[in-house]
């Protein structure tokens, strides 16, 4: 298949059969490149094995022990998930999870496509529409949050409850207010996430063949028939990758909620990440491990499930 | 990063053509032949509606509309922070949509630099970037190398096991990780407060070694036969023929590696306590009750400007990675 490994096989066969054993003895392996590859290999294999490969071991294996990291870890059985669903806060934080995930997708997942679709048939300064709306994306995630705790102010001065006032709106308590905060919290996402939904959008409309237009107006169709009939199938694929992407990325939120609220106000923000990080390392009596690494493969194996039917749903209708 | 499958859907074909995507060659076009009678070059809107002009005008209101409301959204928050870095907290206070009503004080950036320590924040940042960016093209270029040129017998199952590793979200390896960091293999010393607590999981990058031996597989594999056959061995065919050809996925894993240096947060805030160590990103929201509001909006506008000058001067490297930023995400 590939000239280099036709030229080693090449050596091999050239070889009589008695001396084939060799290509097993240390020094063979040496000259035939063995050693060179694992020189290569090895950085992967260091950084991987103890960085990655490991540690997700680790936490199935952590999730049915008791670890306190004084005595030796003990095993538990199912004790741990157990705890967890009897944490009166863990069926706070899935819906306020699952709220997050619902509010993101109708503030923002519509939208990119809107622009994204209005943008592509800009004329001029084409680059100028994408790189604004791209330059949320560019702020580091911390600032974007700060700052807009600082705009979410709610006091009659505060940014947006002064811009609401220039358009006649009283004041909003923003994210002082169990009703409003997780809205708040879902707009700032919102407004860091969706240039980069803007920009895949925008290259995959790049993609769709002009000659379906073409063909689409030969029948007479209008332009939103255009946009209904072509445009939007033939980013289908893009659509559904973004749509579950999206689901999956929203319910890790963690940043929004730690750095506005920190799960306030009365709880109403507390998401699943915030759950496991104050199990694991918020617990004065310390670190409660099990919990936090048995909450952490919940939620991952939710994930894949979600994926695996959405992908077998979704197939489903492509086949059709 | 649960995103594998996902991944590769959105990344369909990645190659040495992801240098010149669709975007670009049409962009390219329309350069040339700028008539919009040219019906290669067309979207939506037909040559025949754009010459009707209540639809040309509908359009052209509508992107009227759409680029004011772009800058208000995307660049007003930005130059707001820009304008209150440098203006008196009583201003920013009383009338925080006022444009410098009692003028400017510059002295919060230096007092944000020098008084606050941002400076050393800034450093840290920067060297936690280089650290991580360097890591990660290590092993990228190498595990890449070895995996799509040289490929070992065992290659496949190393392959697999990487790939796995971007179907667990990160979470799973959060408590693991940090207990790896707190008592490391082999050394018998905490990383914790160190940046190898930083670059070394960095390291770890699945989706990096998918772009890299993607693209090495593309590679015309003629040219290495060529160098084998003038004597280079598999360390000068990676170092002189493999690694200058790769530019611009090298490039892309750059883009990437810097910018999550900058914008992480959960992992840094965790491994690094010391305030004299740590990034940006962790120092800021602990400054917040602590420090005077012009300079601590001054600090967050420091912060924000290496970002946003790399994306100014590399826009159309980051514009056409963002589709992968947006897939690695996940």
């Amino acid at each position: 298949m590939t000239t280099l490994e036709r030229r080693t096989e090449g050596q091999l066969e050239r070889r009589p059969d008695g001396q084939r054993r060799h290509r097993y003895s240390p020094v063979t392996w040496v000259r035939g490149g063995g050693l060179t590859n694992l020189v290569f290999l090895l950085p992967l294999l260091i950084v991987f094995g103890v960085f990655s490969w490991t540690p997700i071991v680790e936490a199935v294996v952590m999730s049915v022990q008791h670890t306190n990291l004084v005595t030796p870890a003990t095993f538990v059985g199912v004790n741990n998930f157990v705890q967890v669903f009897k944490d009166p806060l863990f069926w706070t934080a899935v819906r306020n999870t699952g709220l997050f995930a619902l509010l993101a997708l109708i503030f923002g997942y519509p939208l990119p496509l809107i622009l994204a679709v209005l943008m592509s048939e800009v004329r001029k300064a084409k680059g100028l529409f994408s790189a604004l709306a791209y330059l949320p994306v560019v702020v580091p995630p911390v600032v974007a949050v700060l700052l807009w705790k600082f705009f979410y102010d709610a006091s009659p001065t505060g940014v947006f409850n002064t811009v609401l006032h220039w358009v006649g709106i009283a004041p909003q308590p923003w994210i002082q207010n169990a009703t409003s905060a997780m809205p708040s919290l879902v707009l700032e996402a919102t407004w860091a996430a969706a240039g980069g939904t803007i920009i895949i959008y925008l290259a995959a409309l790049t993609g769709v063949a002009p000659e379906l237009y073409d063909a689409a107006e030969v029948d007479g169709s209008s332009i939103w028939q255009k946009i209904w009939h072509v445009t939007l199938p033939q980013l289908r694929g893009v659509l559904l990758v973004t749509l579950i992407l999206q689901i999956i990325g929203t319910s890790q939120v963690f940043l929004e909620p730690f750095l506005f609220t920190n799960g306030g106000p009365a709880n109403a923000t507390v998401t699943i990440l915030q759950l496991i990080y104050r199990y694991a390392f918020e617990n004065s009596l310390g670190g409660n491990y099990g919990a936090a690494t048995a909450l952490s493969i919940l939620l991952a194996l939710f994930l894949a499930i979600l994926s695996f039917v959405y992908f077998r749903i979704t197939k489903s209708w492509s086949d059709n | 990063m649960t995103t594998g499958a996902l991944t590769s859907e959105l990344v369909a074909d990645p190659g040495p053509e992801r240098a010149a995507p669709p975007t670009a060659t049409r962009q390219a076009k329309r350069g040339k032949s700028r008539s919009p009678e040219d019906s290669a070059d067309r979207g939506i809107v037909s040559a025949n509606d754009w010459r009707r002009p209540r639809i040309k005008w509908t359009w052209r209101v509508s992107h009227g509309i759409l680029l004011v409301l772009l800058i208000i959204v995307g660049l007003g928050p930005l130059l707001w922070l820009a304008k209150s870095a440098i203006t008196p907290t009583v201003d920013t206070l009383q009338n925080p949509m006022a444009i410098f009503p009692h003028g400017v004080d510059w002295s919060t950036l230096s007092n944000a630099w020098n008084k606050v320590g941002i400076g050393v924040q800034f450093m840290n940042t920067l060297w936690i970037a280089v650290g991580s960016w360097f890591l990660q093209l290590l092993v990228a270029t190498t595990g890449g190398f070895a995996l799509a040129i040289l490929r070992p017998k065992y290659g496949k199952i190393i392959n697999a096991l990487v790939l796995s590793t971007l179907f667990v979200p990160a979470v799973v390896l959060l408590v693991p990780l940090y207990l790896t960091i707190l008592h490391p293999p082999l050394i018998n010393q905490s990383l914790i407060n160190t940046y190898w607590a930083v670059w070394l999981p960095a390291g770890a990058n699945a989706f990096n070694i998918l772009l890299v031996t993607r693209f090495f597989n593309n590679l015309p594999r003629e040219v290495f036969e060529a160098a084998k056959t003038d004597g280079a061995g598999p360390f000068r065919l990676f170092w002189s023929v493999v690694l200058p050809m790769s530019k611009p996925i090298l490039g892309v894993i750059s883009v990437f590696a810097i910018i999550n240096a900058w914008k992480d947060y959960l992992w840094p805030f965790l491994v690094l306590r010391d305030p004299g160590v740590q990034p940006l990103s962790v120092r800021l929201p602990s400054l917040q009750q602590a420090i005077q509001l012009d300079v601590y909006l001054a600090a967050l506008a420091i912060s924000t400007l290496i970002p946003v000058v790399l994306f100014l001067i590399f826009q159309g490297m980051f514009l056409r990675s963002a589709g992968l930023g947006g897939a690695v995400k996940g």
